[in-house]
């Protein structure tokens, strides 16, 4: 009988008739929506942290797991082998805090550029803000950096790593990192709706980049070679942020960063506006593709 | 405000006309998709662009406005970058335009079930997805008030890994629904599906009934504003089919929520819906009345699939028609032919063409009889070719639904401009309103035990009359409770020894 019924008195709306007619509830609206992408978020990250390890025995586990035999491998063939060595004490830490911020950019990267062809099917059956999908999946290589952190903590405790105040700093080195991941992620997810090629491209391109940035190896060895090619390095956004993690929580004595190896504060300031280039490029990409993914894929 | 229930009976005729109310706006949402893909999902965006909602009348819910969709379908395979390259070095476009949706406009008032049809790759699905918000169209706009709950391709996205109640959850939050509001649901989406036993499996473990009567039970309960739903009446056994139409027939009766179904099943349209749109090579070619666009989708299934518009034919019948016999070498050809040579149909009225330009039921006894009396019809029609053919007719009861009575095939011995007159007795029936529609068919060459449509009446020429007994309460069945001798029985089960002691109480006599 009646035309107009609101969710909460569904038996008052034939009264509502008069008064409140025009002034429809803007920002009621606006908290709705902001909330509906958190829902949709919180879903997502939890399905998808579900995923993961679908079907392995050790699970989550593994998320410790991998950085730390891979680090094995490394340390054996670099640290003892080929005696690399930045002068650090705790040398092997900061070998593997390399390792872990480095996965995570990598995984990250793969995983939010799968993102949108993998929930294709979703997609097409029900539409909902897709950036949501590239967030959950970076965020969900975030959870595992968070572990990987705390392990990496307590082994820099065990080894007598000497903490100072600028551990307060991470976070902040954390979350540019975050910034050009995602930045990255948007535009590989945008490009491989299109073109799965990219797939392999930045297979072969995150090779390239893991032996263009001093994680494996000191910086001492490209300052070698010379000293402007070891600038140039430190010009990478992902391997200033590597270095200014490492300087932060480990070694603030022998980290070389971007910011005490380049004196030039503009030629130092490069990675932090390429980070901002990269984000605002991916955003600008994703969005102005992003409501046709759903007829393309 | 008493406008609802009126309306929606008279619906039918009043597709256009909004009913006046001037009642709040109760809605959180309201969105509008435009050409250029901007989507303003909050009120308050939507009123700083010049498409607002405000010139739409309050009990719209849904109104499409002149959409068209595009779609770019690659000629080659360009799914690779080596291909796009040397496409656009030799200045290959790659792919082909094809237009799925030409121009459809209407509006969904709230409470209606609508329903959409057409053949396949009319273009009913991609419409249903662009309201649904999942394509953009191409031009045009769609405008929408409330929360909208999508149920196509089978499914809204179940991931086959997690466990039932885990799939629930995340699709409720999809669909926009926060985990309180679906805690709430829950209860309900289990039990509808009985699958109470499996929630805590995962899908994959599933049969595949069971997946989309989740899937289906997901989208009917939660509590969405309007209900999308594509091709779904076939999910699920029989007992589950049963729950659906229940919760169907629930649905039309509810003035708040709306559903908008695409479907080939004209039982289902005629059944549930009040207004419907028939769509063809992605225009809208009948518009309202849900009987007139059944019956027309049904007359579009004769034709041959994705014949272009035929060529205005040489009316067969009509000339030669009056001169006699010679009209029966064309209306002995073949059937197809016969079927794709109709004329277009603005020339005729729905349900007529030139072999048959005239078939209409015409009451001759009052059209409100009681059940005393016999109700007698003509049905009147001008046909002029010298093949067997068939009339029938049908009294439906538009009360409580269904058809009443219908005699079979009667075979037709007089061509020509004729009235054939027949009477029905009422006295089995309580009040009620019918109404009797005919249509005339030939034998199927291909299938000599079927016959094929070559007529119909429309809504027009269809003839509606009413059973009115004074001072008789409506009843719940249509025959009367005298009609039949209904014998009672007692068996009593605690009496061990002599079982069925207690004697026939005979035919009781009511009123």
């Amino acid at each position: 009988m009646n035309n107009s019924v609101t969710e909460p008195n569904r038996d008052a709306a034939g009264a509502a008739s008069a008064a409140a007619a025009a002034p429809k509830p803007a920002k009621p609206v606006e908290t709705g929506k902001s909330n509906y992408s958190l829902v949709v978020l919180k879903e997502l990250v939890k399905t998808d942290f579900k995923m993961r390890y679908q079907g392995s025995l050790l699970g989550v586990a593994w998320t410790v797991l991998k950085p730390l035999m891979l680090f094995v491998v490394m340390y054996f063939v670099f640290v003892r082998f080929l005696k690399f060595t930045d002068g650090t004490p705790h040398f092997a830490m900061v070998l593997l805090l390399g390792i872990v911020l480095w996965n995570f950019f990598a995984e990250a990267t793969n995983m939010g550029m799968q993102s949108i062809v993998s929930r294709g099917d979703l997609m097409r059956k029900v539409h909902f803000p897709n950036y949501i999908i590239v967030i959950a999946a970076t965020l969900n290589s975030m959870i595992s950096l968070a572990i990987n952190l705390g392990v990496v903590i307590v082994f820099s405790i065990i080894n007598g790593v000497h903490f100072t105040w600028r551990v307060a700093l991470v976070p902040v080195g954390i979350l540019e990192l975050y910034a050009i991941t995602v930045g990255v992620a948007l535009m590989l997810a945008t490009f491989n709706v299109y073109y799965r090629d990219i797939q392999h491209l930045w297979e072969v391109f995150l090779q390239a980049l893991f032996y263009a940035m001093p994680i494996i190896y000191p910086l001492s060895m490209a300052v070698n070679v010379s000293p402007r090619f070891a600038e140039l390095i430190l010009l990478n956004p992902v391997a200033q942020t590597i270095q200014d993690i490492r300087y932060w929580l480990i070694a603030p004595e022998t980290t070389p960063t971007t910011w005490n190896y380049i004196h030039d504060p503009w030629v130092a300031a490069i990675p932090l506006l390429l980070v901002a280039a990269v984000l605002a490029l991916g955003i600008y990409v994703f969005n102005r593709n992003s409501r046709k993914f759903a007829e393309i894929m | 405000m008493t406008s609802k229930s009126s309306e929606k009976s008279s619906r039918d005729a009043a597709a256009s006309a909004p009913s006046s109310p001037s009642v709040p706006s109760s809605l959180d949402e309201e969105t509008i998709i435009t050409a250029a893909g901007e989507r303003h999902e909050t009120t308050e965006e939507a009123l700083e662009s010049p498409d607002t909602t405000d010139d739409l009348p309050e009990d719209v819910v849904l109104r499409v406005n002149h959409v068209s969709k595009v779609f770019r379908l690659p000629t080659e395979r360009a799914s690779g970058l080596k291909q796009a390259f040397i496409n656009w070095t030799r200045g290959i476009k790659g792919y082909r335009e094809q237009q799925v949706l030409r121009d459809i406009s209407f509006d969904v008032h709230r409470g209606d079930f609508f329903g959409i049809v057409g053949r396949n790759g009319s273009g009913k699905s991609t419409l249903l997805k662009l309201i649904s918000g999942i394509y953009v169209p191409e031009s045009g706009q769609i405008m929408r008030r409330g929360k909208l709950v999508p149920f196509i391709e089978l499914g809204v996205g179940f991931n086959p890994e997690l466990t039932g109640r885990e799939n629930v959850y995340l699709n409720g939050a999809l669909l926009g629904f926060s985990r309180t509001e679906i805690d709430a649901m829950y209860d309900d989406i289990v039990q509808f599906a009985e699958l109470e036993d499996f929630m805590d499996q995962k899908l994959k473990n599933y049969s595949s009934g069971m997946q989309v009567r989740l899937a289906f039970s997901v989208a009917i309960k939660a509590q969405g504003d309007i209900l999308v739903l594509d091709e779904v009446l076939a999910v699920g056994d029989e007992a589950f089919q049963r729950k659906c139409n229940n919760f169907f027939a629930s649905i039309k009766k509810d003035p708040t929520k709306t559903v908008i179904l695409v479907t080939h099943d004209m039982g289902a349209v005629k059944k549930y819906c009040n207004r419907a749109i028939l769509i063809k090579d992605g225009r809208i070619v009948e518009s309202g009345n849900k009987d007139d666009v059944a019956d027309r989708y049904s007359l579009e299934n004769l034709e041959p699939l994705s014949t272009p518009a035929p060529a205005p034919a040489p009316a067969p019948a009509e000339g030669e028609g009056a001169g006699e016999g010679s009209g029966e070498a064309e209306a002995s050809g073949d059937a197809a032919a016969a079927a794709a040579a109709q004329p277009a149909p603005e020339q005729y009225p729905l349900g007529l063409n030139a072999r048959v330009p005239l078939l209409r039921v015409n009451a001759v006894s009052s059209p409100v009889v009681s059940s005393d009396d016999e109700f007698t019809f003509d049905v009147e029609y001008r046909f002029d070719e010298k093949t067997p053919f068939f009339l029938t007719f049908a009294l439906q009861d538009m009360t409580r639904g269904g058809t009443t009575y219908e005699p079979g095939m009667l075979p037709m011995t007089r061509t020509g401009h004729q009235k054939v007159s027949f009477t029905l007795p009422m006295r089995a029936f309580t009040s009620t309103d019918f109404k009797i529609v005919a249509s005339l068919s030939e034998p199927d060459p291909e299938n000599p035990e079927e016959t094929q449509r070559i007529a119909f009446t429309n809504n027009e020429n269809s003839l509606m009359f009413t059973v009115r007994n004074d001072g008789e309460k409506t009843h719940d069945g249509l025959i009367k409770q005298t009609w039949f001798d209904l014998h009672q029985h007692y068996e009593d089960m605690d009496a061990e020894s002599e079982p069925g002691t207690d004697a026939e109480s005979g035919a009781t006599d009511a009123a």
